[in-house]
């Protein structure tokens, strides 16, 4: 007997405890099988980017920390890299070490607060997220030592960054070195082969190689699907050529390896960090820059590899104190774009992990 | 990544679709808007330029135009290149969509038509993305506020 | 199968911009904060009941926030939840996604217009009585994004706030210390005042 059914549309946000921020999404669900599904973002719209044209250069930085706010000293870092681009301003040794030192600390905090809410939206309610929460607050400490800030750090500054790190920092930081990559390894033991993780993530909102580069997926979505494409190797930034590292790649494109490629970019990062803390020079951490900049009439477009995927600032400038446009290239908008393709046919279920294994923030998506 | 000049591709261009560039530097290359759809599918399915990814659509409001900036990449042979193009009606402005041939088009031409609005001809659903449907204005235009 | 076109897209998005406008206009002052804690402070001077003192008590130890994070300040209320600040101390461990069920609304991050008519939905389902905190300088006044086009220059337009706590974010020690001081003005409420 075949029961007669209807679809109806279901709005799922923008207050909702997993949709990682305020995201919308209206879906139509014929039972539990999801037929449709549009989303609406907008809520977190705070028009940064009109709000840049009043003020100064070294005073966009602020603004830039409040995008992507899990991982602000990259956000830094992209957009003093392009200023230094329009203007061509040289950087010091030792700034260009302590940026790649914070910029992959960054990455190891902003992985483990994707990681544990992802597997939050599995159902481990609350004890991966919370241990993981534990591990950053090591590193929250580290960036304090060096800035004072917990959140929102503003350290970096168009020439270098804007103070030298404390004599304790370098300690501090090779202790954290020594222990990490022990935790790493027991969260992995832990989780790698757990049941209700690969029956849940498994084959799941699958992303292929093809519809991954044409909608211009970047970061550990990009190469979860199997595209071998790291902007710190294919375009280096700093000094990251001086680097080893690997590049993780996962094979399908599903859910798991998005969390699997997240996981092993940590183990990444820390043979980065060890590399830079052994060979950072003695020297100054800023060079010498007028206090209000006028970089030269013209534009710049530099882009980084941040935790989320490519960041890139488009600056124009029309010679005076403030940009003349100020864009943002949002990896998480980006890697939006093909969110119908991947939830369709799925359950509401999966939906949530689909979307949490994306890993958004939605001050990034709206801006 | 190499970054390609966009003096030497003009000439490869210019043969195939005569007027299509305006000007071009090192650093960039201007298309006719009439003529960019052309252009792009050329550069994506020609096999030594294999631009199969739009890193980013950008648009900037020159008060006597509005110019949007396209930042092609190809993955396969790690080179760059910056193609721009201008659109000068202040009212109703309109340029072709490049949604057929990269789909990551699709939320950027939508936010700039909400911050900017340009609209732009063959996005399948051009409405506002990042402001509510009732705002008046354009914000990012240098005449709002 | 065909789907009902009983609410196309297009006028879900029309009805929605409705309803942001009119808001908007009607929110053009901010509401001004409670204050009938004071009245209860007098007559507590002169009344002291053992009711009153029990249920104040019973609210101020376990006080359930409501979902409602916006932005950045949203972390720092995770990390204050999480193992080393330790919200559940204070009784608040349970963040519940019903407002039916919460008490309290601590609202981490800016407000935009655009979001502002679901924030007040979700503060007019909570039942009474309850409190709200205004965490961080977007809450409080617009902060950084003041200026903005799309930014409602404080929740105070919008609903009444009880605590600010002030701060970029604020630190996890910050709005420890404005639960505290809410809990104190709790103390000091009394039967007839607040339901």
């Amino acid at each position: 007997m075949v029961i007669k059914t209807e679809p109806f549309v279901v709005n799922i946000g923008p207050v909702h405890p997993s949709t990682h921020g305020v995201f919308r999404m209206r879906t139509t669900l014929d039972g539990e099988v999801v037929v449709d599904m549009e989303p609406v973002f907008g809520y977190l719209h705070r028009g940064i980017e009109k709000l840049a044209e009043e003020r100064t250069y070294t005073g966009c930085i602020p603004l830039t920390d409040r995008l992507d706010y899990l991982a602000s000293m990259t956000n830094n870092f992209a957009y003093v890299l392009a200023v230094e681009k329009l203007a061509r301003i040289p950087v010091p040794e030792r700034a260009e070490y302590i940026r790649v030192i914070m910029a992959e600390l960054q990455r190891i905090a902003s992985h483990l607060i994707a990681v544990g809410a992802f597997l939050n939206d599995c159902g481990a309610f609350m004890t991966p997220i919370v241990y993981m929460i534990r591990e950053r607050e090591k590193i929250l400490d580290l960036f304090e030592m060096a800035c004072g800030q917990r959140l929102t750090y503003n350290y970096m500054r168009v020439g270098g960054v804007s103070q030298d790190v404390p004599e304790e920092f370098v300690p501090a930081l090779s202790k954290f070195l020594k222990v990490m990559p022990g935790w790493i390894d027991e969260y992995d033991q832990l989780l790698k082969e757990n049941e209700i993780l690969l029956a849940r993530a498994k084959g799941v909102g699958i992303l292929p190689k093809e519809l991954a580069i044409n909608i211009a997926a970047s970061g550990p979505v990009l190469r979860a699907s199997g595209v071998k494409w790291d902007i710190r190797r294919a375009d280096p930034y700093s000094i990251y050529d001086r680097f080893e590292f690997d590049i993780p790649t996962g094979s399908v494109g599903d859910c798991y390896d998005r969390y699997r490629v997240r996981v092993e970019e940590m183990r990444q990062s820390v043979r980065i960090l060890k590399q830079a803390l052994k060979d950072l020079p003695e020297g100054e951490v800023r060079s010498d820059v007028p206090h209000r900049l006028h970089p030269p009439v013209g534009e710049a477009y530099a882009h980084i590899e941040a935790p989320r995927g490519e960041l890139g600032f488009y600056l124009v400038s029309d010679g005076s104190i403030a940009p003349y446009r100020f864009h943002v290239r949002a990896p998480t908008l980006i890697n939006l774009t093909a969110l119908r393709d991947m939830m369709v046919g799925w359950k509401v279920a999966d939906l949530i992990i689909i979307f949490g294994s994306i890993d958004i923030c939605m001050a990034e998506v709206d801006r | 990544m190499t970054v390609l000049s966009g003096e030497e591709l003009a000439h490869q261009i210019e043969k195939k679709f005569p007027k299509s560039i305006i000007e071009s530097s090192p650093e960039c290359l201007v298309v006719d808007s009439g003529f960019l759809l052309g252009v792009a599918a050329y550069l994506k399915k020609t096999p030594r330029l294999d631009f199969d990814y739009l890193s980013a659509i950008t648009a900037v409001d020159y008060l006597d135009y509005f110019e949007v900036i396209y930042q092609l990449t190809s993955l396969r042979r790690n080179h760059s290149l910056v193609v721009k193009t201008r659109c000068y009606r202040r009212d109703n402005p309109s340029l072709p969509s490049v949604v057929s041939l990269w789909r990551s088009a699709d939320f950027q031409e939508r936010e700039i038509y909400d911050l900017f609005g340009i609209s732009f001809e063959g996005h399948p659903n051009l409405k506002r993305i990042v402001l509510w449907d009732g705002f008046q204005g354009h914000p990012l235009r240098k005449d709002y506020l | 199968m065909e789907v009902g076109e009983l609410y196309s897209s297009e006028q879900l998005d029309e009805a929605e911009g409705e309803q942001i406008e009119s808001l908007k206009a009607r929110s053009q002052q901010p509401i001004p904060d409670p204050d009938e804690w004071l009245e209860g402070e007098l007559k507590r001077n002169i009344l002291l009941t053992s009711v009153d003192a029990m249920l104040d008590w019973a609210r101020r130890s376990s006080l359930w926030p409501v979902f409602c994070f916006p932005a950045c300040c949203a972390f720092e209320f995770m990390t204050t939840a999480a193992s080393r600040f330790d919200i559940s101390r204070f009784g608040m461990e349970i963040i519940r996604a019903s407002p039916r069920q919460a008490d309290l609304m601590i609202t981490a991050g800016t407000l935009t217009w655009k979001m502002a008519p679901q924030v007040k939905r979700i503060y007019d389902q909570m039942a009474e009585p309850k409190w709200v905190i205004a965490m961080g300088a977007c809450a409080i006044s617009g902060g950084i994004f003041r200026s903005s086009y799309s930014v409602v220059p404080g929740y105070n337009r919008i609903i009444p706030v009880d605590v600010y706590v002030p701060g970029c974010p604020p630190r996890p020690e910050a709005l420890l210390y404005g639960i505290r001081m809410l809990q104190q003005k709790i103390a000091k409420m009394s039967l007839v005042t607040r339901g």
